[in-house]
């Protein structure tokens, strides 16, 4: 094996080992939540994914997500969260408001229909 | 579930930011159509205003609470425009949905002819071991080095704006997701086009990096894998539209407009502007523009559309009428109760639609497995990168590219992750056509696991509702006599079998008269004068105190009591006149939805408060072999909790206001509504009609959509993981097969659109239930 082939080859095995650790391993910090008139509110763009995607609110006060789809792939034409039975349609650059309050801490996942696209809020 | 009692601030039936319009009092000049948008954008709270000269309105969102109707007006009125009463915000009509799907589709098929014009080239000049198809054979015997190396660079740089016009998308989404920590589709298909693209360049540019033989352009690959990709996806709106059709079909049912009283005068106006308590005219073959209720006029009302019924409802003064169901040869008025989100329809929409977002159980281990997907697919990728790389055959470098731009494109995350979702919407779409309203996934799925059903009996084996059905003279009377005294001695009694009689003999054509005399006698029945004669209509111990002789009747009674009847005595001066009954009748077609379930294999109960006689007569007659009868109302959860021993599932159907424990209790519960009541809380399915096929149908439409899902799933777990490794090239040491990365490109398009289709066959489900 010359030098060249051992470069690919350990080359090759850290890109493995980066996918591991950037998709499964990587813990992403939550985006804090300011509170408009009582209502802890967020906007999110829906563009390839939910930014921001992971939300920290607190329990027991309403909270108020605004989505704008800025994309006409139909991926993204819906989000839903099923722990809470809600979802909501996002027509293209509509802003669309989900709202509900969370009674217990833990974590609420949301995701398009086809679950490609996750973000989650976690309950504090 | 702790979130079930989750709140929504604003509306729970509306996910969206409240919208308003507001007509001017002035006609509007186009110029300031600018300027009042700048007003009221100003005001505190605002998210948009859109001004429409057209229709001299502005259409404003906006977030409760951070402001209200005067704010808003007074900064209309700051431009000096007159602003009139704010309408409802228009539901998003099918045009909306429809144009968005024709854009998205229109705008995939430029991308996909601009890929393709210049894909065909390209692999024109791709395959020289191909000499028949290949360009520069075709104009010279010998083509130069040089000619070929430039046709590579035209090649290469044609094949750019493929990537960033056509296959925009895929590098857009693959980078969001990549910042997200995400990878998709996007990702796969970018990473694919993207590397033979960047291996070619090398390959032309800086030859002499690669071993000999190996520094081979395939530009190819970039060009017809993104055209064929993008194809697909255009292919996939398209029939995506077909699966929610049923969703459109009741928007669309929808009345335009609306005649109504304003000012005295009798006007049309859009059906957005009817407010609550407008009274509404009807003519004939009109649409029922809102919900309301019958003031004046009677006519027959199809209501097939909402309810599923397929005969006209009567209706007259004091009647429900539902909005979209349309009005056959009568007119009428009626007073609107029910507008905007609130009409039946609305509320069935919403109800499909939170349906059709929600998740079946099984799709959540979907949902965990495409999670992993994808970065596990640019593993196997990486992985036979190297296997080839090390142990491959010369050209390895070469082979090593190919195979593992294959494994990338060959993968359909999309196939996996929209089998189910897909079958949902066109299976529930489906429920609704027949009047069936299943509340989410997991009703869904287990609707179609069921294998007991309980009935309750009164209204929903029964109509609920007593009805006059024998009349058996006594020697000396003939049944229209008898009927005459004993319906106009009960005619002005409020009892409800008094009443049936009444009503039943009435029906019959008897014309029962007013009675001199009136007494009711609670626990006994009545006693009456009718045209001189002493008329008893009521019990035996009725008969006893009056000293009747009741003898001869007494089998008779006894045969209509065994049939599950009430039986009523008539005696009239003294002397036995006849026996009466009354029932509460079977429903048309219980009979038959019946047969239907137990023909499915379900296992068919009927659960009651009756005495066991009358349960088992009605059970007699509609073929169920199993009776609870006597069971307190607050008893029947506990019923169906015992059934539900041997961890078999029972679905319960009853009237969703009673029966609401014993609803919640059974793994599905259905309500039998009226046509109007739609939200019924406890209920997981909803049968807009009374009758009982809408539970065969539904457990019907529940098992046909479970199957389709899985064979999507099936089918797509199949084919990445045969295709997979086919395309990693498994079989090649075995047969020397290798897949094209282009024959990659064209199974992983037409893999999501077999998907697709296939929960489009739904759509063309024909239930047993239903069939005549």
């Amino acid at each position: 094996m010359n030098v060249v082939s051992i470069i690919v080859n350990v080359l090759g095995l850290a890109a493995i080992v980066l996918i591991v650790w950037y998709f499964w391993l990587y813990r992403r910090e939550g985006v804090q939540v300011a509170e408009v008139a009582g209502v802890q509110q967020v906007p999110i763009t829906v563009k390839g994914g939910y930014d921001p995607d992971v939300i920290v609110v607190r329990q027991g006060k309403p909270v108020r997500l605004l989505f704008t789809r800025q994309e006409s792939s139909l991926c993204s034409e819906m989000v839903i969260f099923d722990k809470i039975g809600q979802s909501a349609k996002l027509p293209e650059g509509e802003t669309i408001a989900v709202e509900f309050t969370p009674q217990e801490s833990g974590e609420i996942p949301f995701q398009c229909q086809m679950g490609m696209l996750r973000g989650k809020i976690i309950v504090n | 579930m702790g979130w079930k009692d989750t709140t929504n601030i604003i509306d729970k039936t509306a996910p969206y930011i409240p919208a308003l319009r507001f007509h001017w009092l002035t006609s509007l000049y186009a110029s300031c159509v600018g300027f009042i948008e700048k007003a009221l954008l100003q005001v505190p709270g605002v998210l948009a205003a859109t001004v429409s000269p057209a229709t001299d309105s502005v259409q404003i969102r906006y977030v409760t609470g951070q402001t209200d109707f005067p704010a808003i007006k007074q900064a209309i009125e700051s431009t000096g425009y007159q602003a009139t009463h704010p309408l409802e915000r228009k539901e998003e009509t099918v045009d909306d949905e429809t144009a968005a799907h024709a854009r998205e589709y229109t705008s995939l098929m430029r991308k996909f002819w601009f890929a393709a014009l210049i894909g065909v080239p390209v692999m024109l000049v791709a395959y020289p071991e191909l000499p028949w198809l290949y360009l520069p054979n075709l104009f010279l015997e010998t083509p130069s080095e040089s000619l070929i190396w430039w046709l590579y660079l035209l090649s290469g740089i044609g094949t750019l704006p493929v990537m960033f016009y056509s296959g925009r998308q895929f590098f857009i989404g693959a980078w969001a997701a990549f910042k997200h920590h995400a990878a998709d589709m996007n990702t796969l298909i970018a990473l694919g086009t993207g590397a033979a693209w960047i291996y070619s360049t090398v390959a032309i540019f800086i030859p002499h990096l690669f071993p000999e033989g190996t520094a081979t352009p395939f530009y190819d690959v970039t060009a017809v894998v993104t055209a064929l990709v993008v194809l697909g996806q255009a292919l996939e709106v398209r029939a995506k539209g077909q699966t929610s059709q049923a969703i459109r079909k009741l928007i669309g049912l929808q009345a335009k407009t609306a005649r109504v009283i304003r000012d005295g005068q009798e006007v049309e106006i859009p059906v957005e502007e009817v407010r609550v308590g407008d009274i509404v005219f009807v003519r004939p073959g009109d649409k029922i523009p809102v919900d309301g209720q019958i003031i004046e006029g009677r006519s027959a009302v199809d209501e097939s559309m909402v309810t599923g019924e397929s005969l006209p409802v009567d209706k007259t003064v004091g009647d429900d009428v539902i909005g979209a169901t349309v009005n056959t040869t009568g007119a009428f008025k009626f007073r609107a109760t029910k507008v905007g989100k609130d009409t039946a329809l609305a509320q069935i929409v919403k109800l499909v639609r939170d349906a059709m977002g929600s998740k079946a159980p099984i799709a959540r281990l979907v949902d965990v497995i495409s999670g992993y997907f994808v970065p596990t697919v640019m593993i196997i990728a990486i992985l036979t990168f190297l296997v080839w790389f090390n142990l491959g055959p010369s050209p390895a470098l070469a082979y090593a590219v190919v195979t593992a731009v294959t494994v990338l494109i060959i993968a359909c995350p999309c196939a996996v992750g929209m089998a189910v979702p897909l079958s949902l919407v066109a299976g529930v779409g489906k429920g609704a056509e027949h009047g069936v309203l299943i509340r989410n996934g997991a009703a869904l799925q287990t609707a179609s696991q069921l294998q007991v059903i309980v009935l309750d009996k009164t209204g929903t084996i029964t109509k609920g509702k007593p009805e006059l059905t024998d009349a058996a003279p006594a020697t000396g009377f003939d049944a229209a006599t008898l009927l005459y005294y004993a319906a106009s001695a009960d005619r002005p009694s409020e009892h409800p079998l008094a009443q049936a009689i009444a009503a039943g003999a009435m029906q019959q054509g008897h014309n029962p008269v007013e009675p001199t005399a009136f007494e009711a006698v609670p626990g006994y029945g009545v006693v009456a004068t009718v045209a001189g004669r002493q008329v008893l209509v009521g019990n035996l111990k009725l008969m006893k105190r009056s000293q009747i002789e009741t003898g001869v009747l007494e089998t008779e009674t006894l045969r209509l009591q065994n049939e599950g009847k009430t039986a009523m005595y008539v005696a009239v001066d003294g002397s036995a006149a006849g026996v009466v009954a009354v029932a509460d009748t079977i429903k048309e077609d219980s009979i038959e939805a019946i047969r239907v379930m137990q023909e499915m294999g379900l296992e068919v109960v009927m659960m009651t408060g009756d005495n066991e006689r009358t349960a088992q007569a009605i059970a007699r007659q509609v073929g169920i072999s199993r009776v609870l009868a006597e069971v307190l109302p607050e008893d029947k959860a506990a019923q169906v909790h015992l059934l539900k021993q041997g961890n078999r599932k029972v679905g319960m159907v009853g009237d969703g206001i009673n029966d609401a424990p014993a609803l919640v209790e059974a793994n599905v519960g259905f309500a039998i509504g009226t046509g109007t009541d739609v939200a019924i809380e406890a209920a997981d399915i909803t049968l807009m009609s009374g009758s009982l096929k809408g539970v065969a149908y539904a457990i019907e439409v529940s098992r046909a959509t479970m199957r389709n899902a899985k064979q999507s799933l099936f089918g797509a777990f199949i084919y990445n993981t045969l295709g997979i490794p086919v395309a990693a090239g498994v079989l090649f040491p075995f047969f020397g097969v290798l897949l094209s990365p282009l024959i990659a490109g064209a199974a992983m398009a037409a893999s999501s659109i077999t998907v697709v289709g296939n929960a489009n066959r739904l759509r063309f489900f024909r239930a047993k239930s239903f069939a005549a």
